[in-house]
């Protein structure tokens, strides 16, 4: 079974139909990548499956349950954490209290406790700070634990990005883009990470990119997207070498 | 500079970073319940006064600075905690009981407008507190069984466990119970910080978007924001009408909710110790004006005691002077002034350049 299906997605802002009759399905541990040219519906998607825009029509299932009705703030206690491509951070916040707030999913304090800071606040606290420690060991962000986001340089933004996603705990996790504006040697860095994602932490992962070294390096399957539309799906090699893809990348003339 | 060797996320959670951060507490707070055994009576009752300002501050800082939303009606709440009490006094209740029913009473009343006004952001929250503050002012004045309406209301005396706590009476108790709230009210504040409650004020301040993709239900945590930063301005209403003895609906005045602002503005927004470091700041200024026209007319034989408006014109331009040259308030130059002590001689013109950013709340949209 599919961990997530989504069967005919579309949005209309007015007249633009931003993403029109789009059908896919990860399977678990599988990565699956969403590309196409600048404007093709990639990120919204994305907000459409983290519920952030309402689709015009269409259903997204996640573990067999139907999401789409869903507010925005119920969609992470499922398992699906996503990055921003925009860097979505909390600027005035150390790094630590980014991945701190990743965990807000499963705290299981009120208010009242808090204020009080019981027994019971310190226990989670503890809990909370050993799960973000791991996931800081794994994206190799101790040195920069204490520092504000605000004074980060962009390469370490996006990567606390990830950890933040990381530190949900989910079973999905979406990629905006996670390589854009990455040097070289960073982006490869993203590539082994989520090669270890999968292999190590069993997550699923639904990324959108345009770095295709990237994509082919770690993908399993590619769905590609133009103007909205879905263009061609299947193994990275597969969906490079369709000619639609092609020519919507590089314009009919030179595809012919 | 002094470099902490953490062995235990303890080091992390506790409040004070070290044994000497927590022994500076300690002694600031001894020093202030030996207050009334080092100054007279005006200068006691000064300190009360100010003390009473850093509990509605540290309200309005909670919602400004901690969650990203302005009031320009947080005097409405501090009505409602004064009236609240006072009212529920009268009735024959004790102190201990009308005490937190007015931070009750201003909370939820907060917590209840918060679920439509969260809606709303940036200028437009601003001016719906503004047009509830002007709601709760002429409910007052209607209300007048209760309120006293226009004439105005006595705040009976002050009884715990049969000890008079009464301001005029025994100044001192009633110093030391506000020194009590208030020291309750900031360690209550502070475990909020650190805990998810804060983080999640935080997350809804910095950005909305991220906080719904973590789970955070923004209008609750919004509204929740609000309901606590009311219940700690009624506290705060409730003993300022005791420290007034008698007042009426002008005690509350808009230019008391901008005071507020100014406190947590000037203070340093997003800092506890900024409320107090407004509160300071706001309550010394008309004192040292006071000063300011003996000294001119003693000495310089110039009268400015005929000059109206001095108090609101040096607070505007003391206001100005902040935003342009330091927004980060008092305790950002506070610390900055403590980071280049503690870097001396290696402290550089451009460390704190980074930080010259502003917050959400500051924005416009």
């Amino acid at each position: 079974m599919s961990l997530l299906e989504v069967e005919d997605l579309a949005i209309h802002f007015g007249g633009v139909k931003a993403v029109d009759g789009v059908s896919f399905a990860v399977a678990p541990g599988e990565v699956f990548s969403i590309i196409g040219p600048n404007g093709a519906g990639k990120s919204t998607i994305f907000n459409l499956i983290s519920r952030i825009y309402a689709p015009t029509r269409g259903t997204i299932r996640f573990n067999g349950r139907d999401i789409t009705g869903l507010q925005a703030h119920q969609v992470a206690p499922l398992g699906i954490a996503r990055t921003f491509q925009n860097i979505e951070l909390f600027d005035h916040s150390t790094v630590l209290d980014n991945l701190l707030m990743g965990r807000h999913v499963h705290r299981s304090t009120n208010f009242i406790q808090d204020m009080l800071f019981l027994p019971a606040v310190r226990r989670a606290e503890r809990a909370h700070r050993h799960r973000v420690e791991e996931v800081m060991e794994f994206l190799e962000l101790e040195a920069y634990r204490e520092k504000m986001i605000a004074g980060l340089p962009y390469g370490v933004r996006k990567v606390v990005e990830i950890g933040r996603a990381l530190a949900v705990g989910p079973e999905l996790i979406l990629l905006d883009e996670p390589a854009s504006g990455l040097s070289v040697e960073e982006s490869q860095d993203v590539a082994f990470w989520i090669e270890d994602m999968r292999r190590d932490m069993g997550l699923t992962v639904l990324m959108v990119e345009h770095d295709m070294r990237l994509v082919s390096q770690v993908s399993d399957r590619v769905l590609a997207v133009a103007n909205g539309k879905p263009l061609a799906q299947g193994t990275p090699s597969q969906v490079q070498a369709d000619p639609g893809v092609q020519a919507a990348y590089l314009g009919t003339e030179v595809a012919q | 500079m002094k470099v902490i060797f953490k062995t235990s996320y303890d080091r992390d959670i506790d409040l004070h970073k070290d044994g000497w951060a927590r022994a500076r507490i300690v002694a600031l707070v001894a020093v202030m319940a030996a207050l009334p055994f080092l100054v007279g009576e005006y200068y006691l009752a000064e300190a009360t006064n100010t003390l009473i300002w850093a509990l509605a501050g540290m309200g309005l800082m909670l919602l400004v600075g901690h969650s990203g939303q302005v009031s320009l009606g947080h005097a409405a709440f501090l009505a409602i905690g004064a009236y609240t009490d006072t009212a529920l006094m009268n009735a024959g209740l004790p102190f201990v009981v009308t005490f937190p029913a007015a931070a009750l009473a201003a909370g939820l009343f907060g917590a209840l407008v918060a679920i439509p006004a969260v809606r709303m952001s940036g200028i437009y929250l601003a001016i719906a507190t503004l047009a509830l503050f002007v709601i709760v002012e002429e409910m007052i004045i209607i209300a007048e069984p209760i309120t006293g309406g226009v004439g105005g209301i006595m705040a009976p005396a002050i009884q715990i466990a049969g000890i008079d706590f009464d301001r005029y009476g025994q100044l001192d108790r009633f110093y030391w119970l506000c020194l009590a709230v208030v020291v309750a009210v900031t360690w209550a504040y502070a475990n909020l910080l650190r805990s998810p409650t804060g983080r999640s004020f935080l997350a809804v301040r910095d950005s909305e978007v991220s906080a719904r993709a973590l789970g955070i239900n923004v209008t609750r945590t919004r509204a929740l924001a609000f309901g606590l930063s009311c219940a700690m301005t009624g506290l705060a209403g409730a003993l300022m009408g005791h420290y007034i003895a008698f007042f009426n609906y002008e005690l509350f005045s808009i230019f008391i909710s901008i005071n507020l602002l100014l406190v947590v503005t000037i203070g340093g927004l997003g800092f506890i110790q900024g409320a107090f470091f407004g509160a300071i700041l706001i309550t010394a200024v008309p004192q040292a004006i006071t000063i300011l026209r003996g000294v001119a007319r003693d000495s310089l034989g110039v009268d400015i005691g005929g000059m109206p408006g001095l108090d609101t014109m040096l607070f505007a331009m003391i206001l100005i002077g902040f935003i342009i040259y330091e927004p980060t308030g008092l305790y950002g130059r506070w610390l900055k002034i403590k980071a280049w002590v503690e870097l001396f001689p290696l402290a550089r013109r451009d460390m704190f350049r980074r930080q010259k950013s502003y917050l959400k709340t500051e924005r416009q949209k």
